[in-house]
């Protein structure tokens, strides 16, 4: 066998004389069956970019389910794809167009698929948003086009498709037009071009149509052609968030990708939030010619003198031209988790490859799909887009978002690691006039570790009834029961709070709601701290209930003490029915206030025929087979 | 093989600070990717299977860590492989100073009868791959896999997470933008990490002259023939061609319109073969 590598002379260097540059990636965006998979079959084939065989593939899995020719096979390539008819992912399917190359980003038109299109558009250059010329745009065409803005895509290209379905109607087409316009120009979305086009009959695409002589404007491959190569960031002030720090052979380098600008031997940088300063010795490279200077783009690594020693995050800047520095931050976002966002959530904020643990302080303004108005709000919905502010307990480095460059791209991530949401930066926050920054801050240990540690979970067993009904008595039954069981529960009820934290608190009805407010607050804590929580008061408000369980959040469940109102006032423990019957007390619950009923408790409880023994043992019973931690298998 | 470390380097005719070509950003994009895995997916393997792509994957590694590779490499090798790939091998695990460890396949009767004869043939290397990793406990795992080759590949992400089955949930993907990957976050998963993913073949070939990469020569045309791409000696067909240099390979893919997996028969069984392969874990 022969190793002698074959081509051991020197290379020819063919590629030196001429630059290539890098392809440039377009996403294809819009509603759900407005025609981008066809699109996309289309400009391949047209333009000559499909696979020998690719073709031929099509027709026969087009006629293994009786379809006439499926462009959007090409981009199913999965089987679930193509048999339920729905795209699942974003794909990339190279092209090359007049010696330039581009990736086309197929980008799912399903709403539960946003993750997927965010995926696969944020890193692109242009947009082609596809919108059918005769439904104009649709829910999606409005988010789609939202979400381009929130990401900063510099180039949008409108296809209206299946204007052969119009009759290539001038009219009709400019009207189909004119809503889409206005719809871009509301989100303030500059468009480089309106293409009328049918994907299926290949108008518009890289043919000029026969059809609509009265079009002047670019065909789509035109269109593509004119959208400009990605403009450098080496001129701007320089940027390099720390990857890593190496020591090989007693050398310790800093590595890391320039995010802008450039650096030379002999600069000196400014390291991180603690500004130590170094000056840059050498940088580092391996199979690679000397170097003397490394720009935006580059993966690096730099030797600095002296050798300090950076941590993972820190950002590397010039001392001229320092980056913003804030502990709250405005910003917006795009929410990817499946519940809603809620004020007081802590997340990890991801910035390059720096972590920093912050709060959402305030919900500022929610867009609504609908008409793409915004409006404050008490949550994200799942999807949303929204404007919040992040509170980190120290200041944070950062530039604020800008189109087309690295800076300011936030990224949320909850405690389980997911990725929930994009958080394009602002800039810092502004407080009110008399409001006093805070800075909440996050455990670093995670409730799963907390309940290995236990062995146990925590929960909030929020008890609601009349009063009398056996509430605190049935708790601290329970308690005492858990106890004996390895299981650290405590017990907040009415009285025992009202005897000290709320100690200022009357019976108003404000009084009412702070006392419930105030509880369900110190659950949330207990809770968090992996305690179990058995929260006993009268809490008649179903509303107000529903309010604890929001502040608590996960593991809220509610408990109904269902003792009637005739064994209640009949046992009368306190005196206070009596007390209420003659006035002597007013608003009381049950006789002059009203008790909403929970409709759907986790668990309800009648004392009315059981023994407090028996209740507690019930109640004791659910909280354990909730919170008990199961053995794997 | 005439490149040693000291003479592997005719180095880029370059100034250091002339713009960014495409394949400066696809290399610098890769090391970024291998230097997050590093940084964050520990321990951490990277596959090597010989091919052209691996052998890349292997240099960027050494790009990324200063000419050093600071994790094992693995080959998971069917026994099945041509001769060429093993002297290969064993002669540059010693030149790049490689730790390198075997992974071996269970037999063919022990996979998955329904699957087609050569997807079956080549699951055989999923199953040595698990046992590999369960073995080392191995929190990322680097594969040369890119989107170019196949359809279900353009789908994947550059960290790519597998659950205790080591099965790929297509219909579940993280999120991944931003330069922002998915971190493992239950005990038994592991990554996949794709820093190879946005290359393309042709990039590949163009890299690898311009790198001067050594190559296994079953790549270069002997009596009209050469192999594209190598997997198993049964299951993998050489292509009609003429190029026995780098520079002739590249001059053909220019004015190719054939798939690179072409030869490979597992890809050409049934429509979802591969589909099966690679959700059960399959590269």
């Amino acid at each position: 066998m022969d190793m002698n590598a074959p081509h051991s002379a020197p290379a020819p260097q063919a590629n030196a004389l001429r630059l290539r540059d890098a392809a440039t990636p377009i996403v294809i965006v819009g509603h759900v069956d407005h025609g981008k998979s066809t699109l996309i079959g289309r400009l391949l084939h047209d333009t000559g970019s499909l696979q020998d065989g690719k073709l031929a593939q099509i027709v026969e899995s087009s006629r293994k389910r009786g379809l006439a020719v499926e462009w959007s096979f090409l981009l199913d390539s999965l089987q679930i794809e193509r048999d339920q008819g729905v795209t699942v992912d974003s794909t990339r399917i190279p092209f090359r167009m007049d010696g330039r190359e581009f990736v086309i980003v197929d980008a799912p038109g399903h709403r539960q698929f946003l993750r997927n299109m965010i995926t696969g558009a944020a890193d692109a250059e242009a947009a082609v948003l596809v919108v059918d010329a005769l439904e104009g745009a649709q829910e999606q065409t409005r988010r789609h086009a939202m979400l381009l803005r929130l990401i900063g895509i510099s180039h949008v290209i409108v296809l209206m498709n299946k204007v052969d379905l119009l009759g290539y109607d001038q009219e009709k087409v400019a009207a189909a037009e004119a809503s889409v316009r206005a719809l871009l120009g509301q989100l303030e979305i500059p468009v480089d071009a309106v293409v009328p086009a049918s994907a299926r009959e290949g108008d518009n695409i890289a043919e000029r149509s026969p059809n609509m002589p009265w079009y002047r404007g670019p065909t789509l491959t035109e269109a593509l052609a004119d959208v400009p190569a990605p403009s450098s960031r080496s001129n701007l002030a320089f940027r390099m968030p720390v990857q890593d720090v190496y020591r090989f052979d007693d050398v310790r380098f800093v590595a890391g990708r320039v995010e802008r600008g450039q650096i030379k031997v002999g600069d000196t940088v400014v390291i991180g939030a603690h500004r130590t300063m170094a000056r840059v010795a050498e940088i580092g490279a391996w199979h690679a010619p000397v170097q003397a200077a490394a720009i935006a783009g580059q993966s690096t690594a730099l030797r600095l003198e002296p050798d300090v020693i950076p941590d993972r995050g820190d950002l590397l800047h010039t001392p001229d031209a320092p980056p913003l520095r804030a502990a709250r931050i405005r910003t917006r976002l795009f929410w990817l988790r499946q519940e809603p966002l809620r004020v007081g959530e802590s997340f990890t904020l991801r910035l390059a490859t720096a972590e920093h643990q912050v709060t959402v302080a305030s919900i500022d303004a929610v867009v609504d799909m609908d008409d793409l108005t915004e409006r404050p709000a008490q949550e994200v919905p799942p999807e949303g887009i929204a404007e919040i502010t992040l509170a980190a307990s120290e200041a944070i480095l950062f530039d604020p978002f800008s189109p087309g460059s690295s800076d300011g791209r936030g990224v949320l991530v909850d405690r389980l690691q997911r990725i929930v949401g994009g958080a394009p930066l602002i800039g810092p926050a502004e407080l009110a006039p008399g409001e006093r920054s805070i800075h909440p801050t996050a455990s670093r240990i995670e409730a799963s570790d907390r309940a290995r540690a236990r062995g146990h979970e925590a929960g909030v067993f929020w008890m609601t009834g009349l009063p009398g009904s056996g509430k605190s008595t049935i708790a601290r039954a329970a308690e005492t029961i858990l106890f004996s069981r390895g299981i650290d529960a405590v017990v907040l009820d009415g009285d025992t709070l009202r005897a000290g934290l709320c100690a200022d608190l009357g019976f108003s009805a404000e009084a009412r709601a702070e006392n419930m407010r105030r509880a369900a607050h110190v659950s949330k804590i207990l809770s968090d701290s992996g305690q179990v929580v058995i929260a006993a008061l009268v809490s008649p408000s179903a509303a107000e209930r529903a309010e604890v369980g929001r502040i608590v959040g996960e593991g809220f469940a509610e408990i109904h003490v269902a003792t009637d109102l005739a064994t209640c006032e009949a046992r009368d423990p306190k005196g206070l029915y009596a007390q209420a019957r003659v006035g002597k007390i007013r608003d009381f619950t049950g006789i002059d206030a009203p008790y909403d009923a929970p409709t759907a408790p986790a668990l309800s409880i009648s004392t009315a025929d059981v023994s407090v023994e028996v209740a507690a043992a019930q109640l004791a019973d659910f909280i354990e087979q909730k919170v008990r931690v199961r053995d794997a298998g | 093989m005439t490149a040693d470390l000291l003479t592997e380097a005719p180095l880029p005719s370059s100034v250091s600070t002339r713009p960014m070509d495409d394949l400066d950003q696809l290399e610098a994009q890769s090391i970024f990717i291998l230097r997050e895995a590093y940084r964050k997916l520990k321990p951490l393997a990277m596959l090597w299977s010989l091919g052209k792509d691996s052998n890349v994957m292997v240099w960027l590694a050494r790009k990324a860590f200063l000419g050093r590779v600071p994790f094992p490499v693995m080959h998971v090798d069917t026994e099945k492989k041509f001769p060429e790939m093993y002297a290969f091998r064993d002669e540059y695990t010693k030149r790049w100073n490689l730790d390198l460890l075997l992974g071996y396949c269970p037999p063919v009767e022990e996979i998955d009868p329904s699957l087609p004869p050569a997807a079956r043939s080549a699951a055989r290397k999923t199953a040595g791959l698990a046992n590999l990793i369960e073995k080392h406990r191995f929190k990322g795992v680097i594969a040369g896999i890119r989107r170019d080759e196949q359809a279900t590949r353009a789908k994947e992400r550059v960290f790519s997470p597998r659950g205790a089955s080591h099965k790929w949930d297509v219909r579940n993907q993280p999120p991944e933008f931003w330069d922002q990957y998915a971190t493992p976050h239950e005990e038994g998963m592991h990554i996949r990490v794709h820093p190879l993913l946005a290359w393309r073949e042709i990039d590949i070939w163009r890299y690898i002259e311009r790198e001067n990469i050594p190559l296994v020569d079953l790549y270069f045309a002997k009596n009209g023939k050469r192999y594209r791409s190598l997997g198993d000696q049964d299951i993998t067909n050489p292509v009609e061609s003429n190029a026995s240099t780098v520079a002739e390979v590249i001059a053909e893919l220019e004015g190719s319109n054939t798939s690179e997996r072409a030869g490979r028969a597992m890809d050409h069984e049934s429509e979802d073969a591969f589909e099966r392969l690679r959700v059960a874990g399959y590269l």
